[in-house]
């Protein structure tokens, strides 16, 4: 194909796109545009995988047998958005495999905010509520993103993820109706959880590189900087609803502009868990790639006999 | 040995009168496992009470560069909708 | 005649199963060899502890004393609890989860269908229920037990290592408790001695079919059903009422 030809052929791609039509699997599209979306739909899935690990770590130590199976539930959902996302990437011509191996050499990124500890129960309650209350602000506008397998997904992940939020708001709001051991152990996972959940939604608009061409592709409806904005509007009155205390002395009502001004974020640390020095990014990892690794034999075992009850069949047959 | 699991697709019919329609994808070794794993991953909210499982390189599917000689011939048999053709208004259903 | 606590005593032994299991599956959620693994494992864990709560329900109003399905899950000593010793073992690799799964549904399938024609109505239903899930358990493990035998020789040996080590674990699935023996004189409870050949000829069958070797073996442990454990019980119980003993009479 000429160069001319090329660019002509993106053209009209990029009118199908704003006419809002849905980009499918074998479909043409620019490699930039399968490259992007390699790269956020895998990085959307191995957040989900990775993400399973702080909340794992307390299903086995879960105080009563109703959150015992609500977690471990919530949980499991993880995994199977997970599985979603990754079915959605390898339409676009990559394997499942070789997107772990993008993981586990650290190729590939995830959602930075699994790095932070889970240290109490509470932690279990702040992640739903702040960690799946600022993803799903993200995630809904991808319910109408432009690549069709991703958008399907997003409507199934969304969904399902309906009931991740109240599950750990209502845990912090039993706490902080609690006894004073308690509230004051709901307190503090939501001063530790807090910051890092404004993180999540993103570097701030001027520091974000992929926002325009995003934009474009309906990858991205708004800002990193509108996202965050949106979120603590939103999850505010939740803290005050509750009782509880945003750790944050410069967050004030602004009446000007119908939403709460906030405080500086420390981004230093953001870019410092990004690049692998958070508390448990090496925990995360390692978790990670033993599964995989003990996993081998077991995967390999199940091929194994698929194909000796396949040769079998075929035996039969003759 | 490095050999992965292959891909299935899978199907689900929500209840008894309405088609299988395409849920999703997954990995399993063998069609006996699709199976397993679509009920255990796809159907976990009561969304089913039927599934096919194929394994995706059985499908064929058409190329969307032919889409123009495939579909768009369609596009003016307009005498193959009723609404080509005339009625008196005293007719009111046909 | 069958006294209450009796009675109690004797869903424990029924129960305390479904939730010492149920534990140690979920010690695996995000850690399996596939994530289609990781989530059919997680589903039977969310079946067994739907079970145990059922009969934990069940019990709490029974005893009558304001209690709860958590105060007995979690508020009793290790003697206390009355599952065999089978379930508590630890999930060492995925020979031993799919085996130990394997060796108790086959056993638990054959409970259930029992119990679901007792005279205690509530404990026939809940069996009723769980017939449905624990035919799935089966089905899923037994798949699983000939992927691992008919496999990989690294995989047949690995399966086979679990089975000869879980099998010392078996017999104890077939003894008659106190209560078990009052609970079924009072057509409550399940004579569970009464099919452990029909065990053994099905667990034999499957294990021939899935190329392994059914180990041979005189001495059986036991003693989960009298509460005495194995060491791997008193930390997963550390981990399990964790929250309930830091934290004394709290609503979560």
């Amino acid at each position: 194909m000429s160069e001319k030809e090329v660019k002509n052929l993106e053209r009209l791609f990029e009118d199908r796109i704003a006419r809002d039509e849905k980009i499918e699997p074998k479909d043409w599209m620019p490699e930039k545009y399968r490259q992007t979306h390699i790269r956020q739909i895998s990085q959307h899935a191995h957040s989900e995988i990775v993400g399973m690990l702080p909340e794992g770590n307390w299903i086995t130590r879960a105080p009563s047998l109703r959150r015992k199976v609500a977690l471990l539930a919530k949980v499991q959902d993880e995994a199977g958005h997970g599985l979603y996302l990754y079915s959605a990437c390898e339409t676009l011509g990559v394997s499942r495999d070789e997107l772990y191996d993008q993981l586990h050499t650290g190729k590939a990124k995830y959602s930075s905010i699994f790095n932070y500890p889970t240290i109490t129960w509470a932690d279990i309650g702040a992640i739903g509520w702040l960690v799946d209350g600022a993803a799903i602000i993200n995630q809904v506008p991808l319910c109408s993103t432009s690549y069709g397998p991703y958008a399907r997904a997003m409507i199934r992940v969304c969904k399902e993820e309906s009931f991740h939020q109240r599950q750990g708001f209502e845990i912090m709001m039993n706490l902080a109706k609690g006894s004073k051991e308690q509230k004051a152990m709901a307190q503090d996972a939501l001063n530790r959880w807090w910051w890092p959940s404004l993180m999540m939604l993103g570097p701030t608009d001027a520091e974000s590189v992929h926002t325009e061409q995003s934009m474009k592709w309906k990858l991205k409806r708004k800002t990193n900087d509108e996202l965050r904005q949106q979120f603590i509007d939103q999850t505010v009155p939740q803290a005050e609803l509750i009782g509880l205390t945003i750790p944050d002395s410069d967050l004030k009502w602004n009446e000007e502009r119908g939403s709460y001004d906030f405080g500086a974020i420390d981004w230093d640390e953001f870019w410092q868990v990004v690049k692998g020095h958070g508390p448990c990014n090496q925990e995360r990892m390692s978790a990670r790639v033993n599964a995989w690794e003990n996993g081998e034999w077991v995967r390999d075992a199940a091929m194994a006999y698929a194909e000796k009850q396949e040769d079998k069949k075929l035996k039969k047959a003759i | 040995m490095k050999k992965n699991w292959p891909l299935w697709e899978v199907f689900v019919r929500s209840k008894n009168g309405l088609e299988h329609r395409h849920f999703g994808s997954l990995h399993a070794a063998d069609a006996e496992m699709a199976l397993e794993n679509a009920r255990d991953v796809y159907t976990r909210r009561n969304e089913g009470v039927s599934i096919w499982v194929v394994e995706s390189k059985h499908i064929t599917a058409s190329n969307p560069e032919n889409n123009g000689e495939l579909f768009e011939p369609a596009q003016d048999k307009v005498y193959r909708h009723p609404t080509f053709y005339t009625l008196p208004d005293e007719v009111k259903h046909m | 005649m069958m006294k209450n606590e009796n009675l109690i005593q004797y869903i424990y032994g029924i129960a305390d199963n479904a939730l010492i299991l149920g534990q140690r599956l979920s010690e695996l959620c995000g850690h399996g060899p596939s994530l289609e693994t990781d989530i059919a494992i997680t589903n039977m864990a969310l079946d067994l502890l739907g079970q145990t709560r059922s009969y934990y329900q069940y019990v709490a109003q029974l005893s009558g004393e304001g209690k709860t399905e958590d105060d007995i899950a979690f508020l009793r000593t290790e003697r206390q609890y009355k599952n065999v010793l089978l379930v508590e073992q630890p999930n060492r690799h995925f020979g031993y989860v799919i085996t130990r799964q394997f060796l108790f549904d086959m056993f638990h399938l054959l409970l259930l269908q029992n119990l679901q024609n007792s005279k205690d109505e509530m404990l026939a239903a809940i069996a009723k229920k769980g017939i449905k899930e624990v035919s799935y358990h089966q089905r899923f493990s037994l798949d699983w037990m000939k992927r691992l035998g008919d496999g990989t020789p690294e995989s047949h040996n690995k399966v086979q290592e679990a089975v000869n080590d879980l099998w010392k674990f078996t017999d104890e699935l077939f003894h008659m408790t106190e209560d078990d023996r009052i609970a079924f004189e009072a057509g409550v409870g399940v004579d569970v001695a009464s099919f452990k050949t029909l065990y053994l000829q099905k667990v034999s069958d499957i294990l021939t079919e899935a190329t392994l070797t059914v180990p041979e073996i005189k001495w059986f442990q036991k003693g989960g059903k009298q509460g005495i454990h194995s060491e791997h019980m008193g930390y997963l119980l550390a981990d399990l009422q964790y929250m309930q003993r830091a934290y004394p009479d709290m609503k979560w």
